[in-house]
């Protein structure tokens, strides 16, 4: 992306508490109409971060660009961004209308049009003739919403969310997943979403930054982060991956090609490789791109191991094979078609493992 | 009653009957003043001669009362203002920075509730002739004010403690500057706490005596006139008149300044286990 369509264009962005540097040197751009998430453990930075766009912190150096205007010197109530807090911050002594119609006391709109504006936003939310419930009769998936459409009122070019749904059970909070993704492509507003939990960064985003440390790893399209992590940080913070040792040999064939520990000398795709023979470099791949088969597959890459766990997890299956020449288990995820397809290996049976060139990663060295 | 569930649900009769005696112990002596002072006889003794509102009548006519109830309606105003003003600062202090030994100044603060008064009186009492600070109702003011200092910030650090400074932030982001925001969000959630600091403030300040034992000049305030009245026997029955009205106002005062102070404390509890 260039920084021309940018719609926020966070620039070299530093932010210390005392001696604690909780941004290190951050540069994104996130683009007008964007869903896009912050994704990472907790004190990695990714609230600070939002805390900066809705100018409740400052960056100690650095500038954000909203709409291409700097922003050090706006104060929160100047800024066109809105926020929907971790807890809601729903005004306790107001209803459900006056809280929604909180920030529009300056537009000084007729008291008619005010309303109209209030009602639709109820409508919006799924939540009409709740207007005059107070917001300790609210419940949580509630007051969520209420939050959203206090913020979303304002037509904001921004939308801050603060791990909105981490207070909801699980069941309600994959329904808001829904109706956020189908919110946001109704509204069209850019939003910036927080969250620890990488099934909801993958689920909602269009584009996540991965953070760790302070530091952005990775932005990509969440199939980009799951497909092609770039470091071994970023493969194992979002789904499961397994990591193998190699050293590149190319040995002049078309595809490239690393020995690996426990794999032997495979071939992976040729643009992955950057890096000179003889270099030692990390290859992952994904649970699920490997085949299990009892007979040595025909054509296919393919190794011998030994089956000696399996984890049933319903939908799936967890097998973890002990392959020669590498210590810890290879981790396969296969799907449970058949009924009866859970728990049936005896244990240390021989297996055949076989994968797909196109599925391997070869990993950036930290 | 086996259905009852475990004995944590089931009535405990000996706690209940404790319960009583020990609410009857605490308050039948103070009934007295009410019974006595509608009898109609000068003398408090039993048995009783007959119902009579006489002596709220002479009360009534006596200007002096009136005198020291207007000086004791000043002072507790002054001083349930001042105090709750200060009070306010410092539980939004404590509670909204971090303050280096936090705690000990909080233990400063309610030092006065178990420092007896009488120390405060005469320290206060040197402190002023030795200034040479004559005394009036202002002093009596300054002795209340410490004496009501710790129940006022006792009042208003809950309210503080369980504000979330989110709210603040939302105002701001929500487009309100700093004075918009104390005005509609920080005041109206601490509103409550406010008026029940008024309430007890000035019930207390109203109520003292020891402090302005030692620091009253010519006015006196409502109890020093009792104090005084109670050399002449004849007297008497007006004085329990008296006690009884301040006694009834008090408790009115007290019992409506709890009642404000948990508003809304319960709702906000409801809404963080929901």
């Amino acid at each position: 992306m260039t920084s021309s369509d940018a719609f926020i264009s966070i620039q070299n962005v530093n932010k210390f508490f005392g001696s604690f540097q909780a941004i290190d040197d951050v540069s994104m751009d996130i683009a007008a109409g964007e869903f896009f998430s912050l994704l990472g453990a907790s004190g990695c930075g990714k609230t600070t971060l939002l805390r900066m766009l809705a100018g409740f912190e400052s960056t100690s150096s650095g500038e954000i660009y909203l709409d291409g205007q700097p922003t050090s010197n706006v104060p929160p109530h100047h800024r066109p961004v809105n926020m929907v807090f971790q807890s809601y911050a729903i005004f306790p002594h107001l209803n459900v209308r006056d809280n929604i119609a909180y920030g529009l006391r300056k537009q000084k709109l007729p008291r008619a049009q005010r309303d109209a504006m209030v009602d639709e936003m109820l409508e919006l939310i799924a939540l009409p003739g709740y207007g005059s419930r107070k917001a300790n009769e609210l419940s949580g998936g509630q007051r969520q919403r209420i939050a959203l459409a206090r913020a979303l009122i304002l037509k904001p070019k921004v939308l801050l969310l603060d791990e909105p749904l981490g207070a909801l059970d699980k069941q309600l909070r994959e329904q808001m997943q829904l109706e956020l993704r189908a919110l946001q492509r109704q509204v069209g507003i850019t939003f910036v979403f927080v969250t620890h939990d990488q099934e909801e960064a993958l689920t909602l985003s269009d584009r996540i930054a991965v953070m760790s440390g302070g530091r952005v790893l990775q932005v990509d399209t969440p199939a980009g982060l799951y497909e092609s992590p770039r470091t071994r940080q970023v493969a194992s913070f979002i789904g499961n991956m397994n990591f193998f040792d190699a050293i590149v040999r190319r040995n002049g064939a078309a595809m490239g090609a690393v020995e690996t520990e426990g794999l032997g000398t495979i071939p992976v795709p040729v643009e992955q490789l950057t890096k000179p023979d003889g270099t030692p470099v990390q290859v992952a791949l994904r649970p699920e791109k490997f085949a299990i088969s009892n007979e040595k597959p025909d054509g296919a890459l393919s190794v011998e191991g030994r089956l000696s766990n399996v984890a049933y997890l319903g939908e799936r299956s967890h097998h973890y094979i002990q392959v020669p020449g590498k210590e810890e288990p290879v981790a396969v995820s296969t799907t449970n078609f058949a009924r009866d397809s859970g728990g049936s290996e005896s244990g240390d049976a021989p297996v055949w493992l076989s994968w797909s060139p196109d599925s391997v990663v070869i990993l950036e060295q930290e | 009653m086996s259905d009852m569930g475990t004995y944590i649900k089931r009535p405990n009769r000996p706690l209940q009957f404790y319960a009583v005696i020990f609410l009857i112990v605490l308050y039948v002596p103070v009934l007295f003043i009410p019974m006595f002072s509608f009898n109609d006889s000068i003398y408090v003794r039993f048995p009783l001669e007959g119902f009579t509102v006489q002596w709220y009548i002479e009360l009534w006519q006596r200007d002096a009362v009136w005198q020291a109830l207007w000086n004791s309606v000043k002072v507790g105003a002054i001083v349930s203002i001042i105090s709750t003003v200060l009070g306010v600062v410092a539980a939004r202090a404590i509670t909204r920075y971090r303050v280096p030994g936090r705690s000990a100044i909080v233990t400063f603060i309610m030092m006065p509730l178990v420092i007896p008064g009488i120390i405060f009186g005469v320290a206060l009492l040197v402190l002023m002739s030795q200034l040479g600070v004559p005394l009036s109702l202002y002093t009596v003011g300054l002795g209340h004010l410490i004496v009501c200092m710790p129940f006022a910030v006792a009042t208003l650090l809950p309210r503080f403690e369980g504000f979330d400074s989110s709210l603040e932030e939302a105002s701001a982001d929500l487009g309100e500057n700093g004075w918009w925001t104390f005005w509609r969000v920080t005041f109206p959630v601490v509103t409550p706490g406010i008026v029940a600091s008024l309430l007890l403030t000035f019930t207390i300040s109203f109520d003292e005596f020891i402090m302005a034992f030692f620091l009253t000049g010519t006015d006196p305030t409502l109890p020093m006139y009792i104090w005084g009245q109670l050399r002449f026997p004849q007297e008497f029955p007006s004085v329990l008149a008296l006690s009884s009205l301040i006694l009834f106002a008090s408790f009115i005062l007290v019992f409506f300044a709890q009642y404000i102070g948990r508003m809304g404390l319960n709702d906000e509890k409801a809404m963080l286990d929901s």
